[in-house]
């Protein structure tokens, strides 16, 4: 059986929209029938990694992947991609500014927290092109 | 403590209706949502200080039924409306986050 995918342009402009495609994905996941826990898992990676595109990164798009054991999300993003991804994966590395932490993000938590709730994740990223995950969550 | 019994103890004003005897075993209080992202477990309700859409989002991804509004600032309608559509309760209390936390608490709630 092929996977079903659904894919989703991700705007960098409005801070206000972020998290709607997680929020679209996470709907589809409950009306497949999913375990609560696993749809938990991918709302929470896919938000983390979509607001990271849209405050890091400008926008970038989502695609997503639905078997019935696995879903696999790749975020890709033509930003400023990122030097050190060991020191970004640390837990409280963060380059955000203080605009941000006014938002409500930026405890440099969002990585570390993607690495907790997927089964995979590889990062791909190159400084002055662009950054791409790709996670992986067991249903 | 059940939905409405928060509502009490905060003098609560229900800015979107649910099922108000939802029970709430435990809560949480920030205004970071990368805090709560990253550490709320199975907490029910948030409370919190920051006013944006990013709350009702944060709130939809852990699943939590409530979202409660500390002192009083004025909630932009398209925040309801997100909090609606995703079948969240809001709530909006004038008291500050530490007085809000420090009554539910006096009141029998904990935060796990
Ligand atoms: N898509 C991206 N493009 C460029 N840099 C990124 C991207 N995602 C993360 N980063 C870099 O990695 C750092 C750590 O990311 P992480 O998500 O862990 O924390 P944060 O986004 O700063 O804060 P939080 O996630 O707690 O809101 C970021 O501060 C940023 O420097
Ligand atoms: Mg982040």
């Amino acid at each position: 059986m092929s996977a079903l995918t659904f894919t989703y342009e991700v705007p960098g402009d409005d801070f206000t929209r972020a998290g709607e495609a997680s929020s679209d994905v996470k709907r589809k996941l409950k009306q497949l029938g999913y375990n609560p826990e696993a749809i938990r898992k991918v709302a929470i990676a896919m938000y983390e990694g979509e607001i990271n595109m849209v405050i890091h990164a400008n926008g970038g798009e989502a695609k997503v992947e639905v078997d019935p054991h696995e879903i696999r999300i790749t975020l890709s993003d033509k930003g400023p991609g990122i030097p050190d991804v060991e020191k970004a994966m640390q837990e409280g590395w963060s380059t955000a500014p203080d605009t941000i932490r006014n938002l409500g993000f930026g405890a440099g938590m969002g990585l570390p927290n993607i690495k907790k709730y997927t089964d995979e994740l590889r990062i791909d990223t190159k400084v002055g092109e662009g950054t791409t995950l790709y996670m992986k969550v067991l249903a | 403590m059940k939905v409405r019994d928060v509502i009490r103890i905060l003098d609560a004003e229900v800015l979107v209706d649910g099922n108000l005897d939802t029970e709430v075993k435990t809560a949480c209080g920030s205004d970071m949502m990368s805090d709560v992202l990253a550490f709320v477990k199975d907490q029910g309700m948030l409370l919190t200080g920051l006013c944006n859409p990013q709350v009702i989002r944060t709130a939809e991804m852990m699943d939590m039924h409530c979202v409660v509004f500390v002192r009083g600032k004025d909630i932009d309608p398209s925040i309801v409306e997100l909090a609606r559509s995703r079948d969240i309760i809001v709530l909006q209390t004038r008291h500050r986050m530490f007085s809000a936390c420090g009554l539910l608490y006096m009141g029998g709630l904990r935060g796990e």
